[in-house]
């Protein structure tokens, strides 16, 4: 579900810096589905990749065999993100705060940490570049504490300054998409607030899994389930062995 | 290989084996941990099971990385017991993110100081990290962010192919690779084939690294394994994912060491441990049509 969700927000002919699991299922879905042209940039050098299986990591060799550029990673870095040519970046990560700020890193204080988590990767500067960033996470009051342990990629407002005074050009994770609902941020105020339901869910069990008082747009909108093209696409074409797709 | 490392790796040398994803030199870290190699400061973007691997032996006293977990799977479990300050040897860290690392090999190839960068507004790490600082632009007047060069003592790499100077041919994902070697005081090139010097001349644009820059060159076939090198063997999936199981236990990550690491003397060894692998994990045949470079 929330790889269909995601795989419907990317216009066909973005460009899309793909990260790892989920969000490389759903740029693939969207390639396959109603974005043909999508151009895929993996942080690994590949740029519109067009993967004959689904990439286990993003360093796959499918990446490349077929791609359209494969360039070294001071190109990616530089001349694509830096220079503003990716239009989405998608973003996922351990916790989610009120802000779309993402924690990667630690859970815990930094120096003494309870759980080591991997870091950033490329995911700082994606969320400082991007054009736009898509937050792919499942609800719960852990992954979507008020405030992270750790900032690894800001969102709209860090130690209170708002991300436009930071001097980020992107305009940050403007959706959250989680197993329940879509959140997307105030235009105001950068704070996450629910937007639309999936099919038979309650705004209430959207809150239970969100760690402040969650706000709402006046209308909510409603997602649509997976198409069968979509399922089947899903289960036996992008990712027959379940990868990424638990049961 | 032996020599190379003998030669070329003292223990408390800065070291990186670079490879994103692809070319990821496992046979060289192997040989390091055989020999005991005591205090290195081990750097790459990605630790990646490598790393792990000698961390849990003990040869790193620090580690300066981007991204340290096991790709598409879940942790490195050595790092992260040495981090957490659960069991094995303690560890010191330096952590960047990719372009924060990418960065910083760009300015050690370059031999500049440092490198500038639009990046780490409204993030933590310039907080955990001190060696991320900022720079007034001279010219605009716009704060930036900087890091330091890294120059190594020595990076390893490895390609499908090199003459017996050292000219190094890589295709496929090419990560940070001719920067590590650039910015590094020595290089050991490590490769599937040795080729003719002519077999390079005939395709200068696939060079990334010149003899000039390298002091040794292997020729050590399947020595990326279980990485993967394009055209030559694919990623053994199914080893990154039985690591996990592997590096959670220490007492099951010392026998791994023993039995797959110091338990064999070199790479065609290790690959006797594993029969079946080549024919499993052989690439298929994708060649390219190639290009006219007459004039």
């Amino acid at each position: 579900m929330m790889a269909s969700v995601a795989a419907r927000e990317l216009a066909d002919g973005e460009v899309v810096f793909v990260g790892i699991g989920l969000p490389n299922l759903a740029c693939n879905l969207a390639r396959a589905t109603h974005a043909p042209r999508l151009v895929l940039i993996y942080e690994s050098g590949a740029v519109g990749a067009a993967p004959e299986r689904l990439p286990v990591s993003i360093g796959d060799p499918a990446l490349v065999t077929g791609s359209l550029m494969v360039c070294g990673m001071v190109d990616v870095f530089q001349l694509l993100l830096q220079n503003g040519r990716v239009e989405v970046g998608f973003l996922g990560g351990a916790q989610v705060d009120r802000y779309g700020n993402i924690n990667t890193t630690v859970i815990g204080p930094y120096a003494r940490p309870t759980v080591r988590l991997p870091g950033s990767g490329g995911a700082a500067e994606i969320a400082i570049h991007a054009q736009r960033t898509l937050v792919v996470s499942k609800l719960s009051p852990r992954a979507f504490p008020e405030r992270v342990d750790f900032i690894t990629s800001p969102g709209h407002r860090s130690g209170g300054v708002p991300r436009t005074q930071l001097g980020m050009p992107g305009a940050g994770p403007v959706k959250v998409i989680t197993d329940k609902a879509v959140l997307e941020a105030d235009e105001a105020t950068g704070e996450l607030v629910l937007a639309a339901l999936y099919p038979g869910v309650d705004p209430s069990e959207v809150q239970a899994g969100v760690g402040w008082p969650l706000g709402s747009r006046p209308r909510l909108g409603r997602i649509d389930p997976p198409t069968a093209t979509d399922l089947r696409l899903l289960r036996h074409v992008l990712d027959p062995k379940r990868l990424h797709l638990k049961a | 290989m032996r020599d190379a490392i003998a030669r070329f790796v003292h223990d408390g040398d800065t070291v990186v084996i670079e490879g994103f994803t692809h070319l990821i030199c496992f046979a060289a870290g192997h040989e390091i941990i055989r020999q005991g190699r005591r205090d290195l400061t081990l750097c790459r973007l990605t630790p990646d099971l490598i790393y792990d691997q000698m961390i849990a032996a003990g040869c790193a006293r620090k580690l300066v990385f981007s991204w340290a977990g096991n790709p598409g799977v879940g942790s490195l479990h050595a790092f992260r017991r040495a981090v957490e300050g659960k069991g094995g040897p303690p560890l010191e860290i330096e952590e960047y993110s990719h372009f924060g690392m990418v960065a910083r090999f760009a300015a050690g190839a370059a031999r500049l100081p440092f490198w500038p960068m639009r990046n780490y507004m409204g993030t933590d790490l310039p907080a955990a990290n001190p060696r991320i600082r900022h720079v007034t632009c001279p010219y605009t007047g716009a704060a930036l962010a900087t890091v330091p060069a890294l120059n190594p003592d020595v990076t390893i790499i490895h390609a499908q192919r090199a003459d017996a100077l050292g000219n190094t041919q890589l295709w496929g994902l090419v990560g940070v690779q001719k920067e590590a070697a650039f910015a590094s005081a020595h290089v050991i090139v490590v490769v599937e084939e040795l080729v003719e010097e002519a077999v390079i001349r005939s395709d200068p644009n696939r060079t990334a690294v010149p003899a000039m820059i390298v002091d040794a060159v292997v020729v050590e076939p399947w020595g990326a394994h279980p990485s993967y090198a394009q055209g030559y063997y694919d990623r053994d999936n199914d080893f990154y994912v039985a690591w996990e199981a592997i590096s959670r236990d220490p007492d099951a990550l010392e026998r791994y060491l023993d039995d797959c690491v110091r338990g064999v003397s070199d790479r065609a060894a290790y690959l006797e441990k594993h029969p079946g692998l080549t024919a499993r994990l052989k690439a298929a045949a994708r060649f390219c049509s190639g290009v006219n470079y007459g004039f």
